[in-house]
């Protein structure tokens, strides 16, 4: 059964698969948004605004 | 045996191997090293084997360092992620262990990377020595273009931006390789086919599963050797006069387009490797 999290961007609920895994980029359809899924300090999915590509980042 | 993943964000590699590691009947363990902190004094999380994925290579070296001191192997390790990280060091183990690269000279300041340049002949290839992807990478055709590209280096903030690579310009036949190695094994390879002189898929470069041959397998052995040896991606320019140069080796390599061309299991492949180097 899908999850319901928060946008933390417009606040509105963005729904997330239940196989999802931390570290996937999601886009939350209302908004735009580019998320990533993390868990919280509790191990609670949450979701926060996605980095952006880092000039350390590739391969 | 229980296979932890290091990882910040996910790829289409990481989803694999997770699905590899259940196939095979191992656990995956998923690092996801930006939701938790790591902590010196902590106990080590109960796992025999890791590999780090981290795209960040930042991040990808501090969580080597990390659970390599916690006990675990890590693969690649942090002593290859730090020089397959660098350019410079890459090139400086690649020269040492007497393996052919394109000619390059290094220069930290405008002045000593014009004299480079002219030494080397224009066209050169100008590099930072940190990045992947293809990014910020460039071609000066003379002195002028060269000076402006110092220039622009010159105003950014990462001092590793000063640190100029400079590279004898390869003429290559509209393609380049990118060649496996996994330990000792060189099960694959791609070519790299672009119009364009910066052959990265990522830049739009097209894959073609490559043909290999005993002196392509020989070459990015001893390449991976010289870098320290584990998962690499190494990349070869074909010379038209002197044959094959290593240019680089990747450290956290992608291998979803040569999978899709070559139709092979590459995450079983790493897996397989990884439960062997825990297992020694």
């Amino acid at each position: 059964m899908p999850m319901k999290l928060q946008c933390p961007l417009c606040g509105g609920e963005v729904e997330v698969p239940d196989d999802v895994l931390p570290g996937e980029i999601i886009e939350h359809e209302d908004c735009g948004a580019q998320l990533e899924v993390y868990k919280d300090s509790n191990g609670n999915f949450a979701l926060r605004i996605a980095e952006n590509i880092g000039e350390d980042w590739g391969e | 045996m229980r296979i932890a993943i290091i990882y910040d964000v996910i790829r289409w590699e990481e989803k694999d191997l997770v699905r590899a590691i259940r196939e095979l009947g191992h656990t995956p363990i998923l690092l996801h090293v930006t939701s938790f902190f790591l902590d010196p004094n902590s106990k080590p999380p109960e796992v025999d084997v890791a590999i780090n994925r981290c795209v960040s290579h930042s991040r990808a070296v501090a969580s080597a360092i990390f659970y390599e001191e916690k006990g675990i192997p890590v693969i690649n390790s942090a002593h290859t992620l730090i020089v397959t990280g660098d350019k410079l060091y890459t090139t400086m183990k690649l020269v040492s262990h007497n393996i052919p690269t394109p000619r390059t000279l290094f220069a930290f300041t405008k002045d000593t990377a014009i004299k480079a340049a002219e030494k080397l002949g224009y066209p050169v290839v100008i590099k930072p020595i940190i990045g992947s992807w293809g990014r910020l990478i460039a071609k000066a055709y003379d002195r002028d273009t060269l000076e402006s590209i110092i220039e622009h280096r010159e105003y950014m903030h990462n001092p590793q931006y000063k640190i100029h690579y400079i590279q004898e310009y390869i003429n290559k036949p509209g393609r380049d390789l990118r060649i496996f190695a996994i330990g000792d094994k060189v099960p694959l390879g791609i070519y790299r086919v672009s119009q364009y002189w910066k052959t990265n898929t990522a830049l739009g470069g097209k894959a073609v599963c490559a043909k290999l041959n005993e002196e392509i397998v020989e070459l990015t052995l001893k390449a991976a050797k010289a870098v320290g040896g584990g998962v690499l991606g190494v990349d070869i320019f074909e010379d038209p006069e002197r044959g094959y140069l290593v240019d680089e080796v990747n450290g956290v390599t992608e291998y979803k387009n040569t999978v899709r061309v070559c139709g092979k299991d590459v995450s079983k492949m790493i897996v397989n490797y990884v439960v062997e180097v825990a297992r020694k």
